[in-house]
């Protein structure tokens, strides 16, 4: 389980915190969604959560473990995290990627063994990258080069799996194929946290979800608590409106257009 | 698979000693190749064993030594720093190490020691001075690679400039013996600088192969490699570290040898190597068979004169380099 307490932090000395008071919990079993507008902290979030950006003031929490009591080896272990910028200086082949996901379990001397080989396949069979397991990264599209990620983050075998826009360059059926295999992930005990700014999909898959706006959560609890139009409307700053899909009963999003007086 | 790769290594290794022989064995006196073997082993003629231990041995050994410490540290520097065209001589450290020796030469120093100090004392004051830079420059003090590059080559043009205003009025000798220094050489080498310089090759390169997983992380970017368990700043910073003192350690014995950190690590990896532990390892032997094969050229091509060592890796590196360049398009 990751804990966000009371998390602020501030670029610099910048006037307002990028973060400001952030508290949320992703439990074990669940998907939890992180949304908001572009600016709104997500990423800060997931920076905060691998080190790169320190707090000001709050805690994170992995499995009841404060994040500073924790090496970043032992944090990796328990909690995979793929961010949103990632390029390989130096092209390697998928399977010697996904291996890299190891490395937090594998001391400096230590070789990959066979249950290393085996957690890498079982990250690959699951991400669908296996078929592509011997090209090179800098041949990969970029949906194959997301999925790839995504396999490297599940051979580190942890408990907790987190995503930030996991969706981009994703096509419609790789995007469902993606929030089913983490509905999958968290059914089988894994604590889920994406951030996306796919509200539709994530209103259908999340079980919570949490809403950022300027650095503060605005709203959280089920997609139904959250997916309110006046809510939305006011931190997207658009008119839209919400209804209930009728094929699947969860709630969606429809933007309306501005200027025109036809929706 | 695994006898394959092993096939590649004893291929790598054999070539390099069998160049190494023909390089002992070719000179104003040429001996042949079983005598090089023998004399190596205290036999045959007294003055044939005493070229080869006393003269060219140690020639050839630090030629491969330079060339395997280059190699290493341009192997880790790129994977660390995410740039294929990181060099240990982009970084400040041979700017540093040439105003070091620049001044050794004006204040009239002779000695192949004091020379050596003064560039090895140049080289770690400009690494340690790129790092204070960086560390102003960074946003919050992180390391970003391209800030650590931007400040090592800002280090570097302004130790040119300052080695330029030394020069511009020293008298012909001091330039001529600072010029010299800068375009590389490894005649006239004794067992102590082969010896000192094999420290530094054992225990650095030692060390980057020791933390060459932590190189395949960094080199997937900060996010990934802090995702992944990698302290990120103070472990690009040992290696940098590691890579400058091996540096810095070459150019001390041998003046600056270019090129060689810069395209050995492209060679290795042209090869099909891409983790860093056997691309360290790897870069090590193609870099020594390097430094061996353009000081062999250095010393034949226009006898009794020697070309300058530095000189010939570049000529030899530039349209290697450019071939790179294309490919990589």
């Amino acid at each position: 389980m990751i804990k966000f307490s009371d998390v602020v932090v501030r670029y610099g000395a910048a006037l307002v915190p990028a973060l400001d008071g952030v508290s949320f919990e992703a439990a074990e079993g669940r998907i939890t969604a992180v949304t908001g507008p572009n600016g709104s902290g997500k990423s800060t979030l997931i920076r905060a959560l691998i080190r790169r950006q320190s707090l000001e003031r709050g805690s994170i929490q992995i499995d009841g473990d404060s994040l500073d009591s924790l090496t970043p080896q032992e944090s990796a272990r328990r909690v995979a995290v793929t961010p949103q910028r990632e390029e390989p200086a130096f092209p390697m082949t998928v399977k010697e990627y996904v291996a890299l996901g190891r490395f937090p379990r594998l001391g400096l001397w230590q070789s990959p063994g066979q249950t290393d080989e085996r957690a890498g396949l079982d990250a690959m069979k699951k991400a669908g990258v296996a078929e592509f397991a011997d090209r090179r990264t800098d041949t990969l599209s970029g949906g194959e080069w997301q999925r790839a990620r995504i396999a490297r983050a599940l051979a580190q075998e942890a408990r907790a799996l987190v995503l930030d826009e996991p969706t981009t360059f994703l096509d419609l059926a790789h995007e469902m194929s993606l929030f089913e295999l983490l509905h999958s992930l968290a059914e089988s005990g894994m604590a889920v946290l994406l951030v996306s700014h796919q509200l539709n999909l994530v209103a259908r898959f999340a079980d919570s979800i949490v809403l950022l706006h300027h650095g503060r959560v605005v709203g959280s609890g089920t997609p139904a608590d959250v997916m309110q139009a006046p809510l939305l409307e006011r931190v997207y700053e658009w008119p839209l409106v919400v209804s209930r899909d009728p094929a699947i009963g969860a709630p969606s999003l429809v933007p309306l257009r501005r200027l025109s007086p036809r929706l | 698979m695994i006898e394959h790769r092993t096939w590649h290594w004893a291929a790598m290794l054999l070539l390099l000693m069998t160049l190494c022989v023909i390089a002992v064995g070719t000179g104003a006196i040429a001996i042949a190749p079983r005598e090089v073997l023998r004399a190596i082993g205290g036999g045959g003629d007294a003055a044939v064993v005493s070229i080869v231990r006393n003269l060219r041995m140690p020639r050839i050994l630090l030629a491969a030594l330079v060339g395997a410490g280059l190699g290493m540290s341009g192997g880790a520097l790129q994977g660390t720093l995410r740039n294929g065209l990181a060099e240990p001589y982009l970084l400040g450290v041979s700017g540093g190490a040439a105003v070091g020796a620049v001044i050794a030469f004006a204040l009239h120093a002779v000695s192949e020691g004091a020379i050596g100090i003064a560039a090895f004392a140049g080289a770690a004051s400009a690494v340690v001075l790129a790092l204070l830079v960086a560390r102003a420059a960074g946003a919050g003090g992180r390391g970003d690679p391209r800030t650590l590059l931007m400040a090592g080559v800002v280090i570097g043009a302004f130790a040119n400039a300052v080695i330029m205003i030394a020069l511009a009025n020293a008298p012909a000798n001091t330039v001529r013996g600072a010029l010299w220094w800068m375009m590389g050489s490894v005649a006239d080498t004794s067992w102590r600088s082969v010896g000192t310089l094999s420290l530094y090759v054992l225990i650095g390169g030692g060390a980057l192969v020791y933390w060459a997983r932590e190189i395949d992380v960094l080199a997937l970017g900060d996010e990934p490699a802090a995702a992944l368990g990698v302290n990120v700043e103070a472990s690009t910073r040992r290696i940098y570290l590691l890579s400058a003192l091996l540096a810095g350690a070459t150019v001390a014995a041998a003046g600056l040898i270019g090129f060689v950190g810069l395209i050995v690590p492209h060679i290795v990896r042209a090869a099909g190597i891409r983790q860093h532990r056997p691309l360290i390892a790897g870069a090590a032997v193609i870099g020594a068979t390097l430094v061996v094969a353009a000081d062999l050229v250095a010393r034949t091509v226009r006898p009794p004169g020697e070309l300058p060592l530095g000189a010939v890796t570049a000529v030899l590196g530039v349209p290697f380099f450019l071939a790179q360049l294309r490919r990589a398009r």
